[in-house]
């Protein structure tokens, strides 16, 4: 269960507002989780709690393939991030680290900052201030393999026979 | 009936032929990491439990977007990517004298049509230009791919952006991907490839299809393809030491979508800020003062966009409101403009020209925008930021259209300068 407070930024969160150019030769995730949303919000990172989930309309992570943005998120305590869609490379990418992108129709417009946000990641259900309920689209089946894995490189180091 | 992506993943996959939306798991020709993001892709291969490469011939490491180095940080960087390669034993590697990765890639011989790309940077898309499939990702994803010689591929659906007509004169490749942009949105090609043809794609030169294909990750796209023929063959000749098996898309392949350009008809595009697919034709926006103008990158740092930018300015000086900065992709581009005296035009002119690099693109290096400036960019994203402060704005155009504005201080028409 991820519980925590959403934080709702719209449509088209590109990977500069998640993490800005400049940030491009930290290396160390705690540092880019310091700077998260930074391009968008700067007080963003000061003010997340663990298990907190940012909200997205459609085509959430487009531009580049940087992995420092799903970093910076999962390093400022982000829980999970729920979007109506996804630009691909980000997608894979937070996967990969084994932090949950979830789709679902229409959450920003169902979902506002501050409220509050419980996700059940086997049932595919999001509570909304303990009463309203969205379903989210299953996560793919391989995708769910490498989530519970914890993010692909456990996946590959418990798997490497079948890659 | 297969689209090109379809045939280059079946092949690697060892698979007779694949379905758009079907997972394969499919053998890397080669991969490349710049490197913001080689450090980061080394370490998950490390924490994979894997110590060498898979082929140390077959990856490489380039010092593209912040060179030389800046600060201590950067330069940290750099000195652990150099380590990297040669604990690694790369052949190659890229230093702080080769150019933007994009450029230096297919220049070295590294790409030819058939294969299969993958490179830790967004716009691997470029590659495609050479009838590769080439796409880019993440730092764990290359950690897997470089560590073993595999990645897992989602098979794209294919739209066809079909160009007919000849484009007029100082409209450029630029103008249609701009175009196709806003006809698409910057979600419309999410998780699909495109496949770039008509005899508007034929008639172009090679630097011209890296420009269209380099932005396919700005519609959304995985990759972007034009099919391989005798220009590309030209261009790869004593590049390329292999044989390589080029490969097309069968007459009854199926795409998801066409969208068709009128070339003749096509009027020179920008971008507005601050998204790629807010697209305005050059009429609609002119008159909008300039503070900088950045022509280079991956997109439009290749001679013949510096070329055209010199024909516009040759003999004229740039506004004083308005700086210039131009940069050669490779050291190749810059040899080739000093020689056809296409740098002196520009510095003439009043240009500042910077070594091959990155440069102004993302803002991470040189040429950053103060608040409230604003700047005219041959490069790829105008995302709030993009170049500098939050309080700027990006607008994208044509290398023509940007040397055309450099002059009278506002976007300007290239067909009238
Ligand atoms: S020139 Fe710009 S878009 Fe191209 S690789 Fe460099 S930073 Fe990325």
């Amino acid at each position: 269960m991820i519980k925590g407070k959403a934080w709702n930024y719209g449509d088209d969160v590109n990977t500069d507002f998640i993490l800005p150019g400049i940030y491009l030769e930290l290396t160390d995730p705690n540092e880019m989780g310091k700077h998260a949303m930074e391009g968008i919000d700067p007080e963003f990172a000061d003010k997340v709690q663990p298990g907190d989930v940012v909200i997205g309309g459609r085509n959430f992570g487009l531009g580049s393939s940087r992995e420092h943005a799903p970093i910076a998120l999962k390093h400022s305590g982000v829980g999970a991030v729920i979007a109506e869609g996804y630009a691909r490379i980000f997608y894979r990418n937070a996967a990969n680290l084994g932090l949950p992108t979830l789709e679902c129709p229409n959450v920003s417009k169902e979902i506002k900052t501050g409220d509050a946000v419980e996700v059940d990641l086997v049932k595919g259900i999001i509570t909304v201030n303990g009463e309203k309920q969205l379903k989210f689209t299953p996560v793919p089946e391989f995708m769910m393999e490498i989530l519970n894995a914890g993010g692909l490189r456990s996946y590959i180091k418990e798997n490497r026979d079948k890659w | 009936m297969s689209t090109i992506s379809e045939k280059i993943l079946a092949a690697h996959s060892e698979q007779k032929d694949v379905t758009p939306g079907e997972i394969v798991k499919a053998k890397i020709d080669f991969a490349f990491m710049p490197a913001l993001t080689a450090a980061l892709s080394f370490h998950a291969m490390y924490d994979m439990d894997i110590k060498k490469v898979w082929d140390k011939d077959k990856v490489t490491i380039l010092l593209d977007h912040i060179a030389p180095a800046t600060n201590i940080k950067n330069a940290t960087l750099h000195k652990e990517c150099r380590e990297i390669a040669k604990e690694q034993n790369l052949k190659h590697f890229y230093d702080i004298n080769s150019g933007v990765c994009h450029q230096i890639i297919p220049e070295k011989g590294h790409v030819y049509p058939g294969m299969l790309l993958v490179g830790a940077d967004s716009h691997t898309c470029t590659h495609g230009a050479f009838g590769a499939f080439a796409t880019g990702i993440g730092s764990t994803d290359m950690g897997a791919a470089i560590g073993t010689g595999k990645l897992w591929f989602k098979v794209p659906e294919t739209i066809k952006i079909n160009a007919e007509g000849k484009l007029g004169d100082r409209v450029m490749s630029k103008d249609v991907l701009l175009k196709s942009a806003k006809i698409l949105g910057a979600d419309g090609a999410t998780y699909c490839a495109l496949e770039f043809k008509g005899s508007t794609i034929s008639d172009m030169s090679i630097g011209a299809r890296m420009t269209l294909c380099n932005m396919a990750i700005e519609l959304g796209g995985k990759t972007g393809i034009c099919e391989p023929d005798q220009k590309t063959f030209d261009f790869l000749e004593g590049r390329v030491d292999h044989e390589f098996k080029p490969v097309y898309a069968d007459t009854d392949a199926v795409y998801k979508q066409t969208v068709e350009i009128d070339s003749a008809r096509l009027e020179p595009q920008v971008a507005c800020p601050h998204a790629v697919d807010n697209v305005k034709p050059v009429t609609e926006v002119e008159g909008k003062a300039i503070n900088q103008v950045f022509i280079g990158s991956c997109t439009n740092g290749r001679l013949e966009d510096l070329s055209m930018a010199a024909e516009i300015m040759k003999g004229k000086k740039i506004h004083s409101d308005v700086r210039v900065i131009a940069t050669p992709a490779s050291p190749e581009v810059y040899y080739a403009a000093m020689e056809h005296e296409v740098i002196k035009t520009l510095m003439d002119a009043g240009a500042v020209i910077c070594n091959p690099s990155c440069s102004v693109c993302f803002g991470g290096n040189h040429g950053i925008l103060a608040p409230g400036e604003v700047s005219l960019s041959t490069s790829n994203r105008n995302f709030r930021g993009r170049q500098g402060s939050t309080e700027s704005f990006v607008y994208l155009s044509s290398p023509a259209t940007a040397a055309a504005s450099a002059l009278t201080g506002v976007i300007t028409d290239p067909r009238e300068a």
